[in-house]
């Protein structure tokens, strides 16, 4: 009997804590209910209460645990967007992040390099993801693009000028995600245009470009990972200007994670990455759609 | 008015005028990005396809589409005539619009007809109708060619196959469906 999805979840569930304990990350829990998220311009929390909102990401309370002083640790725990839901998308899902103090983005892409393979020999019979009955090989060597030359290869366009004319996502995910989705091996595109990381660090030679990649396997977005800003009054800066935007675009302000800010200027140079676990389970088990991996979808509720 | 967020397999719209049916629907967003849906659609009266890109925010104008009983008049030239069951108005509908069913459409026939707010733009007839056969050549007994169907033409123009044991002048129920024949009408 060949394995329902569920146990191929449970399975790349404790292979992804074996291998960060193995790495000696420390596996934490952080509070689901919070009084602020990091305000983004197109992410809407749910809220739970006029105060209280579910959290669209643990990152603001793991950054606060970096300050702290623990340097490599890792969480997966239940996020929520509003208003997500589609073949690759559900408004809860499950999310893999993990830290590093005293590393940056390029240490992060070496995490995802031994993760895959870990998942894809332990949970598949061939070592290898399936999308849309493609094979995708983790353990060859992986394929990265920077942002400019993918947008300039796939979709003659500029990357930079794209994001001024507001045809980025478009482009993005109608020239640049079906082309990467053809590669037989997973995809880093980096090096995002700087207005595109609010949480990142730019690059100190091109700051027109932050030190932030995602991760493509089979067309999948999977991974977004950065090497993390660590200015207090920048990063204000930066939610002010995406509650700004958010503003603009007709939606309500979000407020600000303070203690955050307050606790930033002890944050260590580090690196932190989020992964989608639920899409992790849909390369491993070769499933379309994200209603294949998890148990009930909000509308079999 | 329809926002992106209500569009679904099967929501009906009207774009630059005209009817279209959502025939696949994607909800996109790219890492921090915005939400894109990307939505495939048919147009309600001339088949052709439509593939659009959608943000949040954006709005629709529902597509006003009413069925109603009516019964099938008489044709002229490529005008088709139905009347109103109720208000016993008429309507004329274009061949294109008419589509394969005018192949069983006799008239007095109770269909239903699609209204795109006052145009009619589709018909649908009852799923079995009963058509007269005015040709078809006659079975030879001791037929061995082992063919098992013969073309049949219907009062209609239509040509289909049919058992050949069928013979001129004979009712025969035709499946409006399939276009196929079905079974004859006894007696």
């Amino acid at each position: 009997m060949s394995k329902s999805a569920l146990h191929i979840r449970a399975q790349v569930l404790q292979t992804i804590r074996q291998f960060f304990t193995e790495q000696g990350f420390l596996e934490v829990e952080t509070p689901l209910l919070i009084p602020a998220n990091a305000p983004e311009e197109y992410i809407d929390p749910v809220m739970a209460s006029q105060q209280w909102q579910l959290q669209t990401s643990p990152e603001i309370c793991m950054k606060r645990l970096l300050c702290r002083g623990y340097e490599r640790i890792f969480q997966i725990a239940h996020c929520w967007r509003a208003d997500e839901r589609g073949s690759r998308h559900l408004s809860e899902f499950t999310m893999l992040e993990w830290y590093r103090s005293n590393a940056d983005y390029h240490t992060l892409m070496q995490d995802c390099r031994g993760l895959l393979s870990a998942v894809a020999r332990r949970c598949t019979p061939d070592a290898c993801f399936s999308r849309n009955n493609a094979k995708i090989n983790p353990n060859l060597a992986w394929q990265t693009l920077s942002i400019q030359e993918a947008f300039s290869r796939f979709a003659k366009a500029d990357a930079l000028l794209s994001v001024q004319n507001g045809l980025f996502d478009e482009l993005l995910t109608s020239f640049v995600e079906p082309a990467v989705a053809k590669n037989p091996v997973p995809v880093l595109l980096v090096d995002y245009p700087a207005s595109m990381a609010a949480l990142a660090r730019l690059k100190p030679d091109a700051p027109n470009y932050a030190e932030r990649f995602e991760l493509y396997v089979g067309g999948l977005e999977l991974a977004n990972g950065f090497s993390e800003l660590t200015d207090p009054n920048e990063q204000e800066i930066r939610f002010e200007e995406a509650n700004r935007v958010r503003q603009k675009i007709g939606k309500p302000a979000l407020p600000l994670p303070k203690p955050f800010l307050a606790e930033l200027a002890a944050m260590p140079p580090a690196a932190g990455i989020a992964l989608g676990v639920d899409r992790l389970v849909m390369l491993t088990s070769g499933a379309d759609r994200i209603d294949q991996v998890v148990a009930f979808t909000p509308e079999s509720l | 008015m329809l926002s992106v967020a209500d569009l679904k397999k099967g929501t009906k719209l009207t774009i630059d005028g005209d009817p279209y049916v959502v025939t696949s629907f994607d909800f996109v967003k790219p890492g921090k990005g915005q939400a894109l849906y990307k939505c495939k659609m048919k147009n309600m009266i001339s088949g052709t396809t439509l593939d659009r890109t959608y943000r949040s925010g954006e709005n629709f104008e529902p597509a006003q589409l009413e069925e109603k009983d009516m019964e099938y008049l008489y044709k002229e030239g490529t005008h088709y005539t139905f009347m109103d069951q109720q208000s016993y108005e008429q309507v004329v509908m274009e061949e294109d619009a008419v589509g394969d069913s005018k192949n069983f459409l006799l008239e007095n026939t109770k269909v239903s007809v699609l209204l795109f707010g006052e145009k009619p733009i589709g018909v649908t007839l009852p799923n079995f109708m009963n058509l007269r056969v005015t040709q078809t050549d006659p079975w030879v007994k001791g037929d061995t060619s082992g063919s098992d169907s013969k073309p049949a033409t219907v009062e209609t123009g239509y040509v289909l196959r049919v058992p050949p044991f069928i013979e001129e002048g004979e009712l025969i129920v035709i499946d409006t469906r399939t276009g196929e024949y079905s079974t004859r009408v006894k007696g």
